[in-house]
């Protein structure tokens, strides 16, 4: 046998060969027994957001399946056509149908991944008309609210008009945000199974407002108003987490969002001032005292 | 970043079509043995550094179509405000047309291999040139002299941004060019010079081409146009 | 440098080049320093490269140990963690992966695999070595920076990165880090022009592109998108150099710093977003062609059985590469962006999966009924392949629009792209430097050693990344210090991140191993020979071993078939070289 002449450098041993093989296989069943096992796994969900978790689920099949066959396949090959004395590779340069197969095979996988993604995003981008509009203000670092008042419209805002007497930089002129229930650094209350779109608006760097529970999330970007929607459909309290690094007290800017029963939220929402309450205590004769932040800062 | 999109996709076409002219579909391992029987799969058979300058004017129309991508998206924010362009622009743009064709003429010369005018069309290339940048600093001092800085508004920040790093690429060109000019007054024979004159010709075109685009941008042109561009689709 | 003389339009590469064209060294200086020769020039990009790197493997334990055990290290202050994060990702990504594939692996391979003498322009291909490293001086400069470097994540998302909340946004960082990047871009463009040119224009007689070899295919292609790509930071880092010196509003809208109104109105931060990864996801298929490349050839050879599908393996490397010029904003789909562009976007990004897997299947498939030696290029590349499967997968969780919301910021994300960009890529540059030591230096790396890197580093990196996703599935987010106290996080993931620190602490002690080992053979490594491996390509065919200035010997080679005949029915050996003439009597099929 002519091509056997002169030997490879650093050929393993057979044990080594076949423990290449068995790792492989470990490396499978470790990562499957790991996802079904282990104790770490999402929240409890406490939106209308289950869809989502679908989706993620027919993804974790998806990919699982096809990681497993890869690597199964991988240990198979390595195992069985490890070199030994006298053998020889066989010679295939391609196969026009294997590999079109593969690519049909693959491009089904993967539309069945996209095709619900797209859909539940279709639902994610779409607003319901009835949804409650509250507005969250975020700063280096700490989170604000705004709810609309009686007339159910949030009046407008801008940086430029930050103050100390104004920490959201609403605007005095126009009529619209006098009524606006101002919650500045304290706890926000929602009620249950009502649509909300969250309007997200920062005053100072990026920032991310993050409730993992709810599923849904967005940046928060000055100089622009972001959304998204949710419906809560749990009652509880949960914490607020910014998700885009905003500065060194990025991990500190915590807040808390409280799903209330109908009745709860409205004794919260009788507490609350309005931006006409906050600007000018004298003439209305009350004063809240802005709860203390979470936030503060080490 | 429709600009730099475009761009790229002139880029692929070129792209698609020389792999199309390189047997892409054939089978290698059947074709074992000369290639005589294909000859444009060899290397092609332009000048190395003319592929170079080539490559990397690509690369810098590539970072100038990103500044025009960011440009377009920047205008269409409440805040900009174009200020009023120098019209020293137009002498600026014709100085520089001036360059690239005496540069045209440099390459005839040597091709020729007419030491005298070589000279000559090198001379005015690099006058002309250096009168370009000379003329871009006149329109910064224009536009500061009516009270625009670069930190009023974004589209002045664009305007100075946009001519500075284009003259920094000029002043780059000069150097090779003052180079060539150089070696052709030590009297070095034209033939010897011809791929050092074309390279320079080469660049400034591309670089002349760019300040092409960048002043249609500047002068809101380019603006006018995508909105007639829209007007028309709708 | 570029004094060449014309030739006609029916010029043909010479299969002889004079001697006397060659830049000659004349002293020790211009021989081992200012070297023009590409193969010195590799190995000083890979040896800075390397120093860089391992200084980001340190900020990475700096990093794992403050996670595992907050407030143990007094040091390691909420500043001084932004600052390794950001340090540890820029390195990373730019100043060693993309430096030591392209400045590394392009310029020690590519003339050699093509057949060329040396880069096309090599007085340039120095100067970018040069200017690399001034790069490299300048962001370690950082360092010493008053106010330190800048700690602003390695996305340098503005307003944040140059404002006062953020470590080094109102100091020097944020510069220092700009200045240091745009001179990165200017000295690779000058070395891509090289990597471009001289796989157009020096490939010897007989090489067409569908002879070369996968490596060279990879690395061409990501060279042409790292020139296209680049810009884009070239141009975000300039307007962002305005914005924080002169005060411009290109990416800065009017916000209130710390209680005070900025003087900055009107800017959009999402620009830059978008300029920033118009360069940064092409960035990612810049350091994975070249690993695809590498690992292409490291199981042919290995296996000694040809690439499965080499035609496909080609086109897919070029569809990935322009596919991914159309992706970027999947870096961007909570970064309220326009929600419709979700749309697009999340179908791009699905496409690029079917080419991506072709080559997966391509290469297992090359595997199947071959003749596998289990040699240490072998094992890394077979751990490539586990590590990229898993991180490539993973990518279709992030890809997918509505599936990346609850994802994205988590250390789901983190898991991921160090899965699919960190060890997928590193263990190719493991396999490809067992692979080609011993064409560099002559002898084989030391063989125990090897083995003891291979399974600590393989395993424990999975080990590593595996379980880090499920600690992203619990809604752990990327970029905090420390956790604090959160209700919705179960006290056991916290042991979890105990035990991901101590596995990144043994992966990084094994580094050690392996550097003493590029050291130690040098001088113990056991005589490798022209062509220990039995492979196909020409760089294994130089008559002398390291190849001499000029590569080859008097004559280039001229070749004669493509890349891959290894195991040719009726030939005499199971590899032919691509230089070799032989002919099967009475044809092959």
């Amino acid at each position: 046998m002519a091509f056997l002449q002169g030997k490879f450098p650093s050929e393993c041993r057979e044990e080594q060969r076949v423990a290449i093989a068995l790792v492989l296989v470990l490396i499978v069943v470790g990562s499957v027994l790991f996802h079904v096992l282990s104790p770490w796994w999402w929240t409890p969900i406490a939106s209308n957001w289950g869809y989502i978790d679908t989706t993620l689920v027919i993804t974790f099949w998806i990919t699982g399946a096809v990681f497993a066959a890869v690597v199964l396949f991988m240990a198979y090959c390595v195992y069985r056509f490890r070199h030994k004395e006298g053998q020889k590779a066989h010679y295939e340069p391609e196969s026009r149908k294997l590999e079109s197969w593969l690519t049909v095979a693959t491009a089904i996988g993967v539309a069945a991944m996209l095709a619900p993604g797209l859909y539940v995003w279709k639902q994610f981008v779409t607003v319901p008309d009835d949804a409650t509009e509250v507005e969250v203000v975020a700063q280096q670092w700490q989170w604000s609210f705004r709810l609309p008042g009686a007339d159910g419209k949030l009046g407008t805002s801008n940086a430029r008009l930050v103050s100390s007497d104004n920490p959201l930089g609403i605007n005095p002129e126009d009529p619209n945000g006098q009524d606006d229930v101002v919650v500045e650094a304290a706890d926000l209350h929602l009620p249950i199974d009502k649509p909300v779109k969250m309007l997200l608006r920062s005053i100072d760097v990026l920032h991310d407002f993050y409730v993992p529970e709810f599923r849904a999330k967005m940046d928060m970007v000055p100089g622009m108003i972001t959304y998204f929607w949710f419906t809560p459909t749990r009652t509880g309290t949960f914490e607020v987490l910014c998700a885009e690094l905003c500065g060194v007290g990025h991990n500190f800017m915590r807040g808390v969002v409280m799903v209330d029963t109908d009745q709860d939220y409205a004794t919260w929402l009788q507490q609350q001032s309005t931006f006409a309450q906050l600007s000018d205590p004298a003439k209305v004769g009350v004063l809240v005292e802005p709860g203390r932040s979470k936030a503060t800062v080490k | 970043m429709s600009a730099i999109l475009i761009f790229m996709a002139g880029l692929a076409a070129v792209a698609i079509w020389w792999l199309t002219q390189q047997r892409l579909t054939a089978k290698p391992w059947l074709e074992a043995g000369s290639t005589d029987a294909f000859p444009r799969t060899e290397a092609p058979a332009i000048e190395p550094a003319k592929l170079g300058v080539g490559v990397l004017l690509a690369v810098i129309g590539a970072m100038f179509m990103l500044l025009v991508s960011a440009y377009f998206m920047r205008m269409a924010y409440a805040d900009w405000q174009a200020p009023p362009m120098p019209r020293v622009l137009w002498v600026n743009t014709a100085m520089l047309a001036l360059a690239s064709v005496a540069l045209q003429c440099a390459v005839t010369a040597a091709h020729g291999g007419q030491l005298g005018n070589l000279r000559l069309a090198l001379a005015i290339g690099t006058l002309a040139s250096l009168a370009f940048l000379g003329g871009q600093l006149v329109a910064w001092r224009d536009l500061s002299a009516g009270g625009y800085f670069a930190i009023d508004n974004p589209a002045i920040s664009f305007f100075y941004m946009m001519t500075a790093l284009h003259g920094l690429h000029i002043l780059g060109g000069l150097v090779a060019l003052g180079r060539t000019d150089l070696r052709a007054w030590r009297s070095a024979p034209a033939g010897r010079l011809t791929l050092s004159v074309e390279l320079c010709a080469l660049y400034w075109h591309g670089l002349f081409v760019v300040w092409l685009v960048l002043f249609a941008v500047l002068m809101g042109w380019a603006a006018d146009f995508i909105d007639i561009c829209r007007q028309l689709l709708s | 440098m570029v004094d060449v003389t014309p030739h006609g339009a029916d010029f043909i590469p010479p299969a002889e080049v004079a001697e006397v064209e060659l830049y000659h060294p004349h002293s020790w200086w211009t021989k081992y320093v200012f070297s023009q020769d590409a193969k010195v020039i590799a190995i000083q990009y890979s040896g800075t490269a390397l120093a860089i790197g391992l200084v980001a493997l340190v900020l990475s334990w700096l990093m794992r140990l403050q996670l595992a055990f907050p407030g143990t290290f007094d040091f390691i202050t909420p500043e001084a963690y932004y600052q390794f994060m950001t340090m540890h990702g820029m390195i990373m990504v730019i100043y060693l992966l993309t430096a030591l594939f392209l400045g590394g692996f392009g310029n020690y391979l590519i003339p050699l695999m093509v057949g060329a003498r040396d880069m096309a322009f090599p007085y340039v291909n120095m100067l970018s070595y040069w200017i690399y490293l001034l790069a490299v001086l300048v962001l370690v400069g950082g360092f010493f920076a008053p106010g330190g470097p800048t700690g602003a994540g390695w996305t340098l998302y503005p307003p944040q990165a140059i404002t006062s909340g953020t470590p080094g946004g109102s100091d020097w960082g944020i510069i220092v880090m700009l200045a240091s990047l745009i001179l990165f871009i200017i000295g690779f463009t000058m070395g891509g022009l090289n990597y471009v040119v001289t796989v157009l224009q020096g490939r010897t007689r007989g090489m067409t592109l569908m002879r070369l070899p996968l490596t060279v295919w990879g690395i061409f292609t990501a060279t042409v998108m790292a020139l296209l790509a680049f810009p884009a930071l070239f141009v975000a880092c300039v307007m962002m150099l305005f914005d924080r010196v002169i005060g411009s509003s290109f990416f800065m809208p009017a916000i209130v710093e710390m209680g005070e109104q900025s003087p900055h109105s009107g800017g959009s931060p999402i620009m830059f977003q978008h300029l920033f990864w118009f360069f940064g996801h092409p960035e990612v298929y810049i350091v994975a062609l070249p690993a695809f490349g590498i690992v292409s050839d490291l199981i042919s050879t290995h296996a000694r059985k040809n690439i499965f599908g080499y035609r496909m393996m080609v086109w897919a490397i070029v569809g990935i590469g322009a596919l991914s010029f159309v992706v970027w904003a999947h870096h961007m789909y909570v970064s309220g962006m326009h929600p419709y562009f979700g749309f697009f976007f999340a179908t791009t990004t699905l496409i690029i999966a079917v080419p991506t897997a072709i080559k997966v299947y391509n290469w297992v498939l090359t595997l199947w009924r071959g003749d596998i030696h289990l040699t240490l290029p072998m094992l890394f590349a077979l751990a490539f392949i586990v590590t990229f499967v898993n991180g490539g997968l993973t990518g279709l969780f992030l890809g997918n629009v509505v599936v990346d919301v609850p994802l994205s910021d988590t250390m789901f994300v983190v898991a991921h792209f160090h899965m699919v960009m960190g060890v997928a890529p590193i263990l190719v540059v493991f396999g490809a430097i067992y692979h080609w030591y011993p064409k560099i230096t002559g002898r084989m790396l030391n063989e125990a050693m090897g083995r003891f890197h291979f399974w600590v580093t393989f395993v424990g990196a999975y080990l590593i990344f595996f379980p880090m996703h499920y600690v992203g599935l619990v809604g752990v987010p990327r970029r905090y210090p420390e956790l604090g106290e959160t209700a919705f996080i179960p006290p056991s993931v916290h042991t979890l991140n105990e035990f991901i620190t101590i596995a990144a602490l043994t992966v990084g002690f094994a580094q050690m191993v392996f550097l003493f080992n590029l050291i130690w053979s040098i001088r113990h490594g056991k005589e490798a020979g022209d062509n220990p491996w039995r492979a196909t390509t020409l760089e294994w065919q130089t008559a002398s071993t390291p190849p001499p200035h000029g590569n080859f010997g008097k004559e280039l080679p001229v070749v004669h078939r493509w890349a891959y005949d290894y195991s040719v029915p009726g030939a005499p050996q199971d590899f032919i070289a691509q230089n070799d003439p032989w002919q099967p009597t009475g044809g092959r099929e």
